[in-house]
């Protein structure tokens, strides 16, 4: 019933300052397993209850994890991504905002040697509700379901749960995969996932102004996905060429405007909305669902 | 982060990047005693963020050092309105005077981030002195790429590729690869998002230099760069997002009536669309972040409301980790502090959100409490007409 992360997910959080053992107790508390923390120099000792390591590696000789979640700040966010990847995580998602662009060029070419999937930076996180929170998203306005969800923003992806929750429409996975111009796994790996998993039966996907990571995947729905998606652009009023807080949200040379990216949804069959109040509700449409107002 | 010309030039310069000679002067007399030490025909340009200065009359040539002092005099302190200013200009408070050159062919280099393969794209084209936009989507063929792999830089074999491509003759050649190599590590190596050199000159006499420049920087790798840093110019930005940024908040400045406040830089701009949606039109852009506090509120408020256009004032939050109730406390407070007199719509959403609604009720303010986005922006707009 989701996808990447679940009841097996053993989590280790990378960077346990004020904000990474703040939404590591989170996590805990939501049910998430967390298994340890890597802090350089303080490994064999606790903090918050949590064993230390001095490395990633270490970890995963103690306490086996299968994913990560980075805190670290944003200098040195770009090392933590590689040493997960060369410890051998299956799954990395970074929160962390603010890594220079040719720290993530040099992470990404890294990344492509390897089998890890890295999720972010500069993103909530990824949930499947009732079973494991990777991130800062709050858990509680999730409901347990069938309907992926993946977005380029963190509260306006809440946003759109909370709308589906209020509706009673539950989510099998939401993948908040990040704001900056690279990222580790984009609109259509995401939804290439979403695709394969039977339990998952509606995507949302929510996009923004910015490069063409969101016509790439409506190419990929168009040809491979059945299943009803129903998408939302943000930024159709943004001006040209200013950066609309996150990183990659900026239409460049004429490029990357939200009505290019709408046109390519609808041409795929999607059902783009236009208003972000009508997200939860062209999904009960598209799943054949009353609209209890 | 944008920079000025003269600035890309020195940069580009120290790398070993070829420049025409010139130097930069924020006076008449400047001009005059720069054209004068060249003792040759200049160009006096103005320094501005804003392309299109040359169409503007930015750009002029000088034959004396007189001319170039007469020249100066009616660029300097004037407002230049280019296609990129928009209709309120910018004024111009510096020129570049340079040594003119033979000009032969005008071509383009440009270095940008793929997004899509995640690494840098060198670019060249024929069509030099033209946007290279209109270039792109007129005749796309006359652009060519090359991607350069993280780690290697432009190697040798693609300069060439690229320089025969442009039909730079063959006793320039190894100038132009060693023109091209120099500039992407100039690049690299100052964590640039755009460097441009249009028209890139070939000289009568087979030299090949940048005869503009363009550069601007990324904002996340700027703490590695204290050499870059005080390059950036406060007078080219708009002073309301100047003062934004002493506060951590992201602020875009718009031409709406709608002043916006939201958490979160998609969910603000899914604000913006959805004033416009109902029929209004936004005053700006305004992230106030994850974990705004009731001071960040302060500001985000006095900021908003400097805005002279503003006529009602929207702010959405969903609050998350960041609790409803004090979001709340902090926007009354704030309110109370700014003494805001246009009508203010509060959307709240998430954690504890009927005690935060309680409590804008009962402040005695003139808050409307909206119960969804667009019950909040059809209210805002009917207040904002």
């Amino acid at each position: 019933m989701s996808i990447l992360v679940d009841e097996k997910t053993r989590l280790i959080v990378q960077g346990l300052g004020r904000e990474g053992s703040f939404h590591a107790q989170q996590a805990i508390a939501y049910g998430t397993k967390v298994v340890g923390a890597v802090k350089p120099g303080k490994g064999r000792t606790q903090q918050d209850g949590l064993p230390l390591f001095d490395s990633v590696a270490q970890a995963m000789r103690e306490v086996e994890p299968n994913a990560s979640v980075i805190f670290v700040p944003a200098s040195a966010a770009a090392d933590a991504i590689l040493e997960a990847a060369d410890a051998g995580l299956p799954l990395v998602v970074c929160i962390t905002e603010g890594i220079p662009t040719f720290d993530m060029i040099r992470a990404y070419a890294y990344l492509k040697t390897t089998k890890t999937r890295l999720i972010g930076p500069n993103c909530p996180g990824i949930i499947s509700p009732g079973k494991c929170k990777i991130g800062i998203m709050p858990g509680h306005i999730h409901k347990q379901g069938n309907v992926g969800v993946v977005s380029r923003s963190g509260t306006l992806t809440y946003e759109a749960v909370g709308q589906l929750t209020a509706l009673g429409i539950g989510q099998s996975t939401c993948i908040g995969i990040g704001g900056d111009p690279i990222i580790g796994t984009n609109f259509r790996a995401a939804v290439e996932l979403f695709n394969a998993d039977p339990d998952t039966h509606a995507l949302v996907l929510i996009g923004e102004i910015g490069g063409t990571a969101e016509e790439e995947a409506a190419q990929y729905i168009r040809e491979h996905v059945k299943k009803p998606v129903v998408g939302f652009i943000c930024g159709q009023t943004a001006p040209p060429g200013r950066r609309m807080g996150h990183a990659g949200a900026i239409i460049s040379g004429g490029k990357g405007t939200a009505r290019e990216k709408m046109a390519a949804m609808k041409a795929a069959g999607i059902t783009v909305v236009e208003s972000p109040a009508q997200i939860g509700e062209a999904v009960a449409a598209r799943l054949g669902q009353e609209v209890r107002r | 982060m944008k920079i000025h010309e003269y600035q890309a030039k020195q940069i580009l310069k120290s790398f070993g990047v070829a420049v025409p000679e010139g130097k930069v002067a924020d006076s008449a007399e400047g001009a005059y005693a720069i054209a004068k030490e060249m003792g040759r025909e200049v160009v006096v340009k103005a320094q501005i963020h804003a392309g299109g200065r040359g169409k503007a009359g930015g750009v002029k040539i000088a034959k004396t050092p007189e001319e170039a002092r007469s020249v100066a005099a009616t660029i300097l302190g004037k407002k230049l309105i280019t296609v990129q200013t928009g209709p309120e200009g910018q004024l111009v408070r510096r020129i570049l005077v340079e040594e003119t050159l033979p000009v032969e062919r005008e071509l383009y280099l440009g270095i940008v981030v793929d997004r899509a393969n995640a690494c840098p794209v060198f670019m060249a084209s024929s069509a030099g002195g033209m946007e290279i936009e209109k270039v792109a989507e007129e005749t796309p063929e006359l652009i060519l790429r090359e991607t350069i792999r993280p780690g290697f830089g432009l190697q040798p074999f693609q300069a060439r590729k690229l320089a025969f491509g442009l039909g730079i003759p063959a006793a320039s050649l190894p100038q132009a690869a060693e023109f091209m190599i120099a500039l992407y590590k100039a690049f690299e190596a100052s964590d640039a998002s755009l460097a441009e050199i249009n028209p890139f000159v070939l000289t009568k006499d087979g030299r090949l230099l940048a005869l503009d420049a363009k550069m601007n920087f990324d904002d996340n790798a700027l703490y590695r760069h204290k050499d870059i840093q005080p390059l950036r110019d406060l007078a080219e930005e708009d002073p309301l997002e100047v003062e934004a940024s002493k506060y951590s908040l992201n602020y875009i400045k718009l031409d709406g009536n709608v002043g916006c406040m939201v958490n979160g830089a998609g969910l603000a701009m899914a604000t913006m669309d959805i004033i416009k949606y109902a029929g209004g039109n936004p005053a700006n852009f305004l992230d106030v972040g994850g974990g705004a506090n009731a001071e960040q509120v302060r500001h985000a408020f006095e900021i908003l409301l400097s805005d002279k256009n503003v006529r009602a004032v929207l702010i959405n939050i969903f609050g998350g980790i960041l609790r409803c109730d004090v979001l709340a406390s902090g926007v009354v407070e704030a309110a109370r502090a700014v003494s805001v007199k246009v009508p203010v719509v509060v959307r709240l959403e998430g954690t504890n959100v009927q005690e935060g609604q309680r409590i804008l009720r009962e402040s005695g303010l003139n808050f409307t409490v909206a119960s969804g986005m667009e019950d909040a922006a059809e209210r805002v707009v009917a207040l904002a007409r």
